[in-house]
């Protein structure tokens, strides 16, 4: 997503990056960072939690409207509500992803 | 503070995501000054979850990732700005899309957005959003020579004056 971000930037649109890994996209040179340390596929919270959705979008505006400069990153400062080790296995894909089975095969070998 | 970035990531892929590799030409920063007050400002959301309307658009390819397991669809869809939560499908084979299909919310706000334009916080929404598959590695080429232009020309017809992206 680094990625696209800066080449929708390069084409001259403003863009913020809502990312539970800041540290890469600060490496690959994100315009504007918002870190949120969510599990994946959950930039915006959890389902149903409209204080936090809200919260993360206007902070994403905020660093989007007003930051000055490349590389501006924002760490939130909001904990996940679910215990780590519960969260860490819920937002993994209930079938290992292609990569991965490939990967656990060739540990096998 | 600063985030742990690898809170929710297996210990064996942080080397992966922890420097990865700059591509060519991205060696520098890149800027576009926002240049509107965010009142006055129309904004567009992209995530990579992989979302699609179904009644309307093909998943991404996961058929392709399975035979060819470091390929990703590198395709794009518009998302309708008051799209449903029931019309969406999602296709990433990296991620559990439970909570995502219960509540689209949490990956692509546009209901939150549209709150947000309704209260003067923000100027509009574009009539469109955006998705993509995020599981990329030879496919960042195509998001560059084709997503990405063909997403720009989009946003530009639309007039957005800024982009809020969220990987998944």
């Amino acid at each position: 997503m680094p990625v696209l971000a800066r080449e929708l930037e390069a084409a001259g649109f403003p863009t913020v990056l809502v990312t539970p890994m800041p540290d890469g996209a600060e490496h690959l040179l994100a315009p504007r960072i918002l870190g949120v340390e969510f599990p994946f596929g959950h930039a915006f919270g959890r389902p149903g939690d409209r204080r936090t959705r809200r919260r993360v979008l206007e902070s994403a505006l905020t660093l989007l409207s007003g930051s000055g400069a490349p590389g501006t990153r924002v760490d939130l400062d909001i904990a996940w509500p679910q215990p780590r080790g519960e969260a860490y296995k819920a937002w993994q894909p209930k079938v290992p992803s292609p990569l991965v089975a490939m990967m656990l095969a060739r540990q096998k070998r | 503070m600063r985030i742990d970035s690898f809170a929710f990531l297996p210990r064996s892929f942080r080397p992966l995501f922890e420097r990865p590799p700059r591509l060519p030409g991205h060696e520098a920063a890149v800027w576009t000054p926002f240049s509107k007050r965010l009142a006055e400002a129309k904004i567009a959301l992209l995530t990579s979850a992989g979302l699609y309307v179904k009644a309307t658009q093909p998943p991404f390819d996961g058929e392709r990732e399975k035979r060819e397991p470091t390929w990703g669809d590198p395709s794009w869809r518009a998302i309708p700005a008051d799209v449903t939560t029931p019309e969406l499908g999602m296709m990433h084979l990296h991620l559990n899309e439970t909570d995502i299909l219960a509540d689209h919310e949490i990956a692509l706000p546009t209901g939150t957005l549209a709150e947000l334009v309704l209260e003067g916080v923000v100027g509009a929404a574009t009539t469109r959003h955006f998705s993509v598959m995020g599981f990329q590695r030879a496919g960042l080429e195509v998001w560059r020579s084709e997503t990405a232009p063909a997403i720009a020309a989009l946003l530009r017809e639309e007039g957005a004056d800024g982009v809020v992206l969220a990987p998944a």
